[in-house]
């Protein structure tokens, strides 16, 4: 069952002369239970498609079905609580004087949603964090606990979709660890559908069954999870960006390398 | 392989303490190494004291912090009981450091050719033209195609990889024999990250100086560096050669290497770190 299906899909900011047209003309669909990858360097688009899949970006053309439903400009609540954004930096994406159970309260109020306690418990269970941690503010929380609060306010809803905007890229490689085995068990657990925006291959290979490249606002390539493991990707700048996940490459050794007969 | 019986750096037993409120914080627990001609990188995570020890080499830690060691010598100076005068000729000449975000390390109202300049200006009571001539061939060196009019430009009149080259010029134009690179990449996409790591390598290389490399990326450190130290909580737990990182003992070391995900060797599922009290002991 395809759960989001975007076709022609252009997004701008701004309004008149100086409308800057951000992402050019990209189709994609993700179905149940898929993740989807949205891989580029800063600037190419990829956070701003999520903008316009989760309704916060109003300005943009083409169509986007959720759940076989096309979705227009303006969004119904019902429609809006279908897909959560989880954000990257948790110390910025929390407010520092709620407390997490009151952080978690909010989406609940403008939702209008029932037993509000029972599902604040529910979810933190879900995130693996204990229940007395409610009562406590994020400065007192680490960045790996910050981020499951973050991922327990988009889940609260009882969303079918997660936009992931580079949900690891500010912890550090134990914590992330935690938390890509923490995405990954729920996404099996809720038969959820993520899209997942990152700069790391290495990231997006674990997690994605199909990954699109993006450069300066377009597709580049569309490439399976297959294809990025065995290394047969089609594009140049695909094969950059998997090798600058994997380190430093010399041109000196390189060209040393290439001038030998191996 | 560098030369390592060449050494510019030796530290022993350091120690890097803060006094609060509640007792005194060690950050930096007897650190011991040494830096020759080489890239040595130093890995750790967040709040490991990696930052630190870069920071305490070149006396910029913050006043209420202590310093305590056996020995800390850089060629001919003691770093010990160097003058606060004689750390000033040092910093920037002798010791460079180049910063993570050139977006915050540079001074957003002066021209980027004049504080390149500066450094000349400052510490070799150079001319003004004769500073400006240096300048442009810098420019040049770390491969900006158009020096003329890039020295004229406002720091946020540029791109945050010719703003990271643009910091590597000012660390090198006074030609130091020791660099301090704290996550000198960090901010910068993979391809500007490709040149910008480019240019370090072979003006290291080149000049043939001594470079730290503070980083958390370990497939960065491990295929740029020669030699890798591993941090944790402020201790050294091990120092191993890049190339022989996959074989590194510590579990500490090995836990991090499994936590990563790979493209060569896909996993389903990401070991995740367990933490033993044991590793604080030492």
């Amino acid at each position: 069952m395809t759960m989001i299906k975007a076709q022609h899909l252009a997004v701008s900011y701004g309004h008149g002369d100086t409308a800057l047209k951000v992402v050019k003309d990209v189709s994609f669909e993700a179905q149940k239970g898929e993740t989807f990858g949205l891989v580029g360097e800063s600037g190419c688009g990829k956070s701003t498609i999520l903008g316009a899949l989760a309704g916060r970006n109003k300005q943009w053309t083409g169509s986007i079905e959720i759940e076989g439903e096309t979705i227009g400009q303006k969004r119904t609540r019902a429609q809006l609580a279908k897909q959560q954004l989880v954000f990257q930096d948790p110390f910025g994406s929390i407010h520092p004087r709620h407390t997490i159970g009151r952080t978690l309260l909010e989406p609940l109020e403008i939702h209008g949603k029932d037993r509000r306690q029972e599902r604040i418990e529910k979810v933190l269970t879900d995130v693996g964090l204990p229940l007395k941690f409610r009562y406590r503010y994020p400065h007192q929380l680490s960045g790996g606990q910050r981020q499951r609060v973050a991922i327990a306010r988009a889940l609260i809803l009882e969303p079918k979709i997660l936009l992931l905007d580079e949900p690891t890229s500010a912890l550090d490689v134990s914590i992330q660890a935690e938390i890509l085995n923490l995405l990954k068990d729920l996404r099996e657990r809720e038969k959820l559908t993520y899209i997942l925006v990152s700069h790391d291959l290495a990231v997006v290979a674990h997690l994605c069954d199909r990954v699109a490249i993006m450069q300066s606002g377009g597709f580049v390539e569309i490439a399976t999870r297959q294809q990025l493991l065995e290394n047969t990707v089609e594009h140049p700048y695909t094969r950059i960006l998997m090798d600058g996940s994997r380190g430093y490459v010399s041109e000196k050794r390189e060209r040393n390398s290439a001038a030998l007969p191996a | 392989m560098a030369n390592t019986s060449d050494t510019i750096l030796t530290v022993e037993n350091m120690s890097v303490e803060f006094p609060t409120l509640t007792g005194v914080t060690t950050a930096v627990h007897d650190v011991s190494f040494t830096v020759g001609r080489e890239k040595v990188g130093i890995i750790g995570e967040s709040g490991s004291g990696k930052s630190t020890t870069g920071r305490a080499i070149m006396r910029l830690q913050p006043p209420q912090a202590i310093v305590k060691a056996n020995r800390m010598q850089f060629e001919d100076v003691d770093l010990m009981t160097a003058s606060e005068e004689e750390m000033r000729s040092i910093r920037g000449r002798r010791i460079a450091m180049i910063l993570q975000d050139p977006k915050y390390s540079l001074n957003p109202v002066m021209t980027v050719g004049e504080q390149i300049s500066e450094t000349v200006i400052l510490h070799e009571r150079a001319t003004r033209q004769e500073a400006r001539n240096r300048t442009l061939a810098m420019l040049e060196r770390v491969n900006i195609r158009d020096p003329e009019r890039v020295f004229d430009l406002y720091p946020h009149e540029v791109s945050g990889g010719m703003g990271q080259r643009i910091m590597i010029s000012m660390m090198l134009i006074a030609q130091p024999s020791l660099i301090i690179a704290d996550e000198p990449t960090s901010a910068l996409d993979v391809t500007v990250r490709q040149q910008v790591l480019t240019i370090l390598d072979d003006l290291v290389v080149e000049r043939n100086i001594g470079l730290i490399f503070i980083s958390h990326d370990l497939n960065l450190v491990r295929s740029f560096c020669d030699r890798v130290i591993i941090m944790y909580a402020g201790r050294v737990v091990e120092t191993i050669t890049a190339a022989d990182l996959d074989q590194a003992q510590h579990p500490y070391t090995r836990g991090l290497l499994n936590a990563l995900p790979s493209l060569d060797r896909p996993k389903d599922r990401l070991e995740v770190l367990r933490r033993d009290p044991a590793w604080l002991e030492n």
